[in-house]
């Protein structure tokens, strides 16, 4: 029952979020509680910041379990643990999609090309590879032992890999570019936040919001797995 | 310890002596580089390519000489059945080790050639400090090769082979690539060795990760 | 003669969660054999992989000790096993000598190698072939070869799956030499159906295929 009512509050959260990201109105002078500022160059398209941003959090955390329980797989050979894997990872993938589709449209609006490279660009389109191929590999495995390890292993790699890009991408895109212009959030992989405290706190609703949600729908993917495997296991 | 020292050198000699009577990187790989240039060269129809362009491109065309050859060590004992021949003769560590050394000095022969093909064959790319230029190569050549051979050891269980190398390699080899191509740009520059240390940190740092990585997992891939 | 003691309890495999052998068991000492029967597909080969360390099994233990040593499974079962398979192949690009020396060297195998390699060779009628490369033999002869790449390091417990396959009535007596020599030193395990096989086996352990409904 507690879960029900859990669902059905993170509902009216998350519904309740994504109202008020559109229906707050931007006025250049705030003076209730329900007005955004309007910034110029900005105005209507900083709504974004509230659905990107948590699409993108959320894929990065997706990922970071997907790798959490490869290495558990690896350790125990356990099913649930690949149940636990394949399902954050797709989930990550559909976010991911979400956060590169959602950031190409601010980035349109904003610098007006739809794909510009810049180092938040790249890392994202990245990531979205590196599932893409971490589904590649599993599709191209019969055995399903084989296919477990070898897609935690995979992932694990990934996992190894990611520090170093992160690390890299900073040097590597103030060599080649100059930044987008108007980013005033550079090209460091983590943003520095400086909005008004409506909006923020509007921010980090819709950041909670989401990553409760992947976890509800994680939750109901690993349960349906679940299901799919005790099934085939019954008609053995 | 020394057995085991032993036991890779003489898996390292096997792949040489192999390689030597079936000439596969003499024939094959020797050729997809001399293509990949003259495409390349042809490409450019005389105009003149910015220094920028010409550093990618040469490690665009390490990267997929990488693909044709690296993976080779493994995906032939699949291919022949001599999987179980070696795991019947030695432990999953002395396979690893010797075809990460053999993967090593083959990348590092291919990409040598490569590099000085390179600034001989294409124009417009004059190299002002050599010595950053052929650090980059040598470091680049060690992390490719030791990323590259544990992928390989994982592509070669799965089936279409081929086409999953470059898809699964692209993203975990990028980092390492994206610095090479800085190094070498600065190298194409004229910039100082001392500057580019970080770069050259980066990617033996690289390597170093994946050799520590590859020891942990690789029994994982190899054994059923 | 070294004291053997390998043991199979109630092993179980399975592929993509269905069920390919359940409940094989058998209890060895040296100078003891044993034959696996059962239908083509039963499941003798996957059995046969299993004792050699080259799958896991997914329930069940295998365990190996010599002189009263245990040899860990799976990684540490390779000094002491020799292994005859149709699926196990030698390399085509070295000669028979060459392929010898390399599983004495990997195996770090020290008691004059070459001097064995020559007699094996010789017992298995390829001498004079040992200079020329494996992709020149019949696949007769690359049988042999196998035989002499598994005895070269005297392996106290010898596997052989199909031991007369390809093989000519020479080769087939060689091979009846090697399996009662290895009867009456180790531990012989042999998967077959040829009833001329049978008679080298103390104990028969049947593999059935599991039936799927």
């Amino acid at each position: 029952m507690s879960a029900t009512l859990g669902k059905i509050l993170l509902s009216l959260w998350l519904t309740a979020v994504i109202i008020l990201g559109f229906a707050m109105p931007m006025v250049p002078e705030p003076r209730f509680w329900y007005e955004l500022p309007l910034v110029p160059g900005l105005e209507e398209k900083a709504r974004n910041i509230i659905f990107h941003v948590p699409m993108a959090w959320t894929t990065v955390v997706a990922f970071a379990v997907s790798v959490v329980f490869s290495i558990r797989y690896l350790r125990t050979k356990h099913y649930m643990e690949e149940i636990r894997t394949v399902a954050a990872a797709g989930l990550g993938t559909m976010f991911c999609i979400l956060a590169t589709m959602t950031g190409s449209l601010w980035a349109k609006f904003n610098w007006g090309s739809f794909w510009n490279w810049d180092p938040r660009e790249t890392s994202i389109f990245i990531l979205l590879l590196i599932y893409s191929a971490y589904f590649a590999l599993r599709s191209a495995i019969d055995n399903e032992e084989k296919r477990a390890t070898l897609s935690s292993v995979y992932a694990i790699i990934a996992g190894v890999t990611m520090p170093f890009f992160i690390f890299v991408m900073p040097r590597i895109m103030t060599g080649l570019h100059p930044g987008s212009k108007g980013d005033e959030m550079g090209s460091a992989p983590v943003a520095q936040l400086h909005m008004p405290p409506n909006m923020l706190m509007l921010f980090l609703a819709s950041i909670f919001g989401f990553t409760a949600f992947f976890f509800w729908m994680y939750n109901l993917k690993v349960r349906s797995l679940v299901l799919e495997h005790k099934q085939h296991m019954s008609a053995q | 310890m020394k057995t085991f020292i032993r036991s890779a050198y003489v898996l390292v000699e096997k792949e040489i002596r192999s390689e030597f009577r079936t000439r596969y990187a003499l024939n094959a790989l020797m050729m997809f580089v001399i293509t990949t240039l003259s495409i390349i060269l042809f490409s450019f129809g005389g105009e003149t390519v910015p220094t920028d362009v010409l550093c990618g491109l040469l490690w665009i065309v390490i990267f997929f000489s990488a693909m044709s050859g690296l993976s080779r060590t493994f995906v032939a004992e699949e291919e022949r059945g001599t999987v179980m021949t070696l795991q019947l003769m030695t432990h999953s560590s002395t396979v690893l080790t010797g075809k990460l050394v053999y993967n090593c000095l083959l990348a590092l022969a291919l990409n040598l050639f490569i590099g000085l093909a390179y600034q001989i064959i294409v124009p417009d790319f004059t190299v002002r400090t050599q010595s950053i230029y052929w650090t980059t190569i040598v470091l680049g050549s060690l992390g490719l090769a030791v990323a590259s051979t544990l992928l390989a050891a994982i592509i070669a269980k799965a089936n279409t082979k081929g086409t999953l190398y470059p898809v699964l390699a692209f993203p975990i080899l990028l980092p390492i690539l994206l610095t090479a191509i800085k190094a070498t740009k600065q190298a194409a520059d004229g910039a100082f060795f001392a500057e580019v240390l970080q770069e050259f940190q980066i990617m033996l740092a690289f390597a170093v990760a994946y050799v520590a990585l590859s020891t942990v997992v690789f029994e994982y891939i190899w054994n059923d | 003669m070294t004291t053997l003691h390998f043991e199979a309890q109630d092993i179980t495999k399975e592929f993509n969660r269905k069920r390919i052998v359940e409940h094989i068991s058998f209890d060895l000492h040296e100078g003891q054999s044993l034959a696996l029967v059962g239908r083509n597909g039963a499941g003798k080969s996957t059995v046969a992989k299993i004792l050699c360390g080259l799958l896991s099994p997914t329930r069940g233990t295998v365990a190996l000790s010599v002189n009263g040593t245990p040899a860990p499974y799976p990684a540490h079962l390779y000094p002491h096993i020799g292994f005859v398979a149709p699926y196990i192949n030698l390399y085509d690009e070295f000669t028979g000598l060459e392929n010898l020396q390399l599983c004495a060297r990997l195996r770090n195998y020290a008691t004059d190698p070459d001097g064995r390699a020559s007699r094996l060779l010789k017992q298995f009628s390829l001498f004079e072939k040992r200079n020329d490369e494996l992709r020149t033999y019949s696949s007769g002869m690359k049988q042999r070869l196998k035989y002499c790449a598994a005895l070269l390091h005297e392996p106290p417990l010898l596997v052989l799956d199909e031991p007369c396959a390809n093989l000519d009535e020479e080769g087939i007596a060689v091979v009846r030499e090697v399996m009662t020599h290895q009867k009456r030193t180790g531990i012989l395990i042999i998967a077959t159906n040829d009833r001329d096989d049978l008679s080298y086996a103390d104990s028969i352990v049947t593999v059935e295929r599991v039936a799927q409904s």
